[in-house]
């Protein structure tokens, strides 16, 4: 399958793999909150409900516990259903169902059972929606074994992830951040499919390996163009897939720059970011010429005022710093 | 109408002695289990349905092969009475690569696709969201199974029940909800937890039609059973059965049970659904000594196979830890 050249935004490249999806498999169906008649809470489903109608576009009530597990108990029965949640912070109400089922019922059944489900759903902060609508919560579902945790950032990853999602058969989380719905851009021509194995060089260079994924993809791309205007070649790498890492990628890069930052808008602690970093410790430490550096968000329950969300979060600037401080400048 | 779509059990001899034999074979498989867990061949939780078992026997036969089943962490009766095979549940229960589960899951977790059984969920109320989506997808297929869903009365704490019963009712979708009431959720008696005990009443809150039966007697159980699910099969909606019943045994291997008083234990053991089917049978000259001896001796011949095949199995190999995990081929 291949589009022409045309510009498109993030949210329109999300509705049309679910569209495509839709057409191309008729156990394939979307449910959630406000998927259908309010077309998405972030409009990404708009129209869908009639083109499809109420049996493959279906409005759920607020019971996230119930209807992630019913799309588990569908899958098991041999549908493909995409599950979307409004937000990860809602998600927190089917973690029984996500993690105690989705994520164990392969292995507690000896192999007998798959669970192959996609679960959408909007991460992120930058909307000023405050403590409840704006965390990411993405590396603490990579912590789990069973799942696959995937975050597409650019055009052609919210294209084509969710057909690589519906066609594994293992539970697929796909975050979405929201402060990339908006974005537009030009559908590159000819890219048919995405794997959801691998992390992605999105800038080559030499000096220090940039690690992010995400929402934070572009302010790290733009930090790289700041960083390289004072002579610093930072090395993008988009994490992509968060569970399992393709710590492959990341070493080879750490290998060639011996610098290495991560940028994740999680917390610190215990997180993501920290897992990288071990993973560098465990298998490139003797390649590092200086110690991992971290652009984390700010341990804080994400707040409502701009001035204070903004300073919350990962920001070009800090970026820029500490590449530099990891540099020895 | 075939014999499993029929809505009401046929009574005869052969009939009554296949549920006789069917509750004799579950207690006398647990017995062994109690047994072989004082051994430390059986380790880990084991929660014994003894007393229970006319439930899971009368509610199994109105099901079809086609049907889906999700039971709990209390599920050996469920699993033995669905068919799936004493040998592969008791060498589960041994931790066993031959087991149903391939050691995996043990006592809590029986899997087994062949008798579409999906668990031994030992997360209270976690498996009534799957059976509604097993359902959702037989609805959504357009073939003709239900999913039939066992839960104990704690379960109805829980919030996964209210959103099951409701969005299983709006979609209209085939689930049979089998509550097995036993009273007592771990130690906490009923009426120590809920403002409403009376089980239907909620379920009926939701237009879930919903039924008490008495779950010490198996052939009531079966009865409501197969009139339910012929309402279910015929486009209904969903539906609920309160079962009525009690557990004579702990818990667990690890209660104490300080929390209810041995005379309650007693008087409900009067009402032991395998004495009080026998007892009507040999009133009504329809159970005799022998047939009672070839029972127990069917079963005991069954069980002691199965202690055979579970102790010869062999423990899967460490370096296969992480199998089944992930899977890396295509779900057909």
């Amino acid at each position: 399958m291949t589009e022409g050249v045309r510009e498109i935004t993030y949210r329109d490249a999300v509705r049309e793999a679910i569209r495509g999806a839709l057409l191309t498999d008729p156990r394939v169906f979307l449910m959630g909150e406000d998927v259908g008649r309010y077309g998405g809470c972030y409009a990404v489903t708009k129209g869908l409900l009639d083109e499809f109608g109420p049996e493959r576009i279906r409005d759920t009530p607020l019971s996230e516990s119930a209807f992630v597990g019913a799309g588990i108990g569908a899958a098991l029965g041999g549908m493909r259903p995409i599950v979307e949640i409004m937000t990860v912070n809602f998600s927190l109400l089917a973690l029984d169902q996500i993690v105690n089922n989705a994520a164990t019922i392969r292995h507690m059944s000896g192999g007998q059972f798959a669970v192959p489900l996609v679960i959408r759903m909007a991460t992120g902060a930058g909307r000023q929606l405050a403590a409840q609508h704006s965390h990411s919560l993405e590396g603490w579902y990579a912590h789990i074994p069973g799942l696959k945790v995937v975050t597409p950032a650019t055009l052609e990853d919210a294209r084509f992830m969710l057909a690589a999602a519906l066609a594994d058969p293992n539970p697929v989380l796909i975050f979405e951040h929201v402060m990339l719905y908006n974005r537009s851009g030009v559908l590159p021509s000819g890219i048919g499919t995405v794997d959801i194995d691998s992390a992605v060089v999105r800038r080559p260079g030499t000096h220090v390996t940039l690690l992010t994924y995400g929402g934070t993809l572009f302010k790290t791309l733009d930090a790289a163009e700041v960083l390289a205007k004072d002579g610093i070649e930072a090395e993008v790498i988009d994490l992509r897939v968060l569970r399992p890492l393709d710590a492959e990628t990341v070493l080879a890069s750490v290998g060639k720059t011996r610098h290495a930052v991560i940028i994740d808008e999680g917390w610190r602690s215990g997180s993501l970011s920290a897992e990288i970093s071990a993973r560098i410790m465990e298998g490139a430490f003797w390649d590092l010429d200086a110690p991992v550096g971290r652009v984390c968000s700010a341990e804080v329950p994400i707040p409502y005022p701009h001035h204070l969300e903004e300073a919350a979060l990962p920001q070009p600037a800090a970026i820029v710093a500490v590449a530099k401080a990891t540099l020895g400048g | 109408m075939n014999e499993v779509h029929a809505a009401k059990p046929h009574l005869t001899r052969e009939h009554l002695l296949a549920l006789l034999h069917g509750m004799i074979r579950i207690r006398r498989f647990e017995e062994k289990c109690a047994e072989l867990y004082q051994q430390e061949k059986i380790r880990g939780f084991l929660h014994l349905y003894i007393g229970e078992e006319a439930i899971a026997v009368g509610a199994m036969l109105a099901l079809t092969p086609m049907d889906a089943v999700v039971a709990t962490y209390r599920e050996h009766g469920h699993a033995l009475a669905r068919g799936v095979s004493m040998d592969a549940v008791m060498a589960e229960m041994y931790g066993k690569a031959e087991g149903c589960s391939r050691g995996r899951g043990g006592s809590m977790h029986l899997f087994d696709a062949p008798t579409r059984f999906y668990g031994g969920n030992a997360i209270v109320g976690g498996g009534l969201p799957l059976a509604v989506g097993l359902a959702l997808a037989e609805k959504m297929e357009k073939r003709d199974g239900i999913a039939a869903c066992f839960f104990g009365e704690g379960a109805v704490a829980e919030g996964e029940f209210h959103e099951s019963l409701n969005l299983a009712e709006l979609w209209r979708l085939p689930v049979l909800f089998v509550c097995e009431n036993n009273l007592y959720a771990m130690g906490t008696r009923l009426e120590r937890s809920e403002s409403q005990p009376d089980i239907h009443i909620k379920a009926q809150s939701y237009n879930v039609p919903a039924e008490v039966v008495d779950g010490m007697d198996v052939v009531a159980v079966e009865a409501a059973t197969r009139r339910v699910c012929a309402a279910i099969r015929g486009g209904g909606g969903p539906a609920l059965l309160e079962c009525r019943t009690y557990r004579f045994r702990a818990h667990s291997m690890f209660d104490p049970q300080l929390y209810r008083e041995k005379a309650e234990v007693e008087e409900w053991k009067r009402r032991d659904p395998i004495d009080r089917l026998a007892l009507w049978m040999r009133e009504t000259r329809q159970l005799h000594d022998s047939d009672l001896a070839a029972i127990e001796a069917q079963v005991a011949s069954e069980i002691e196979h199965s202690v055979t095949f579970a102790e010869s199995g062999h423990w899967e190999p460490a370096a296969e830890l992480t199998r089944d995990v992930y899977a890396s081929e295509g779900v057909p």
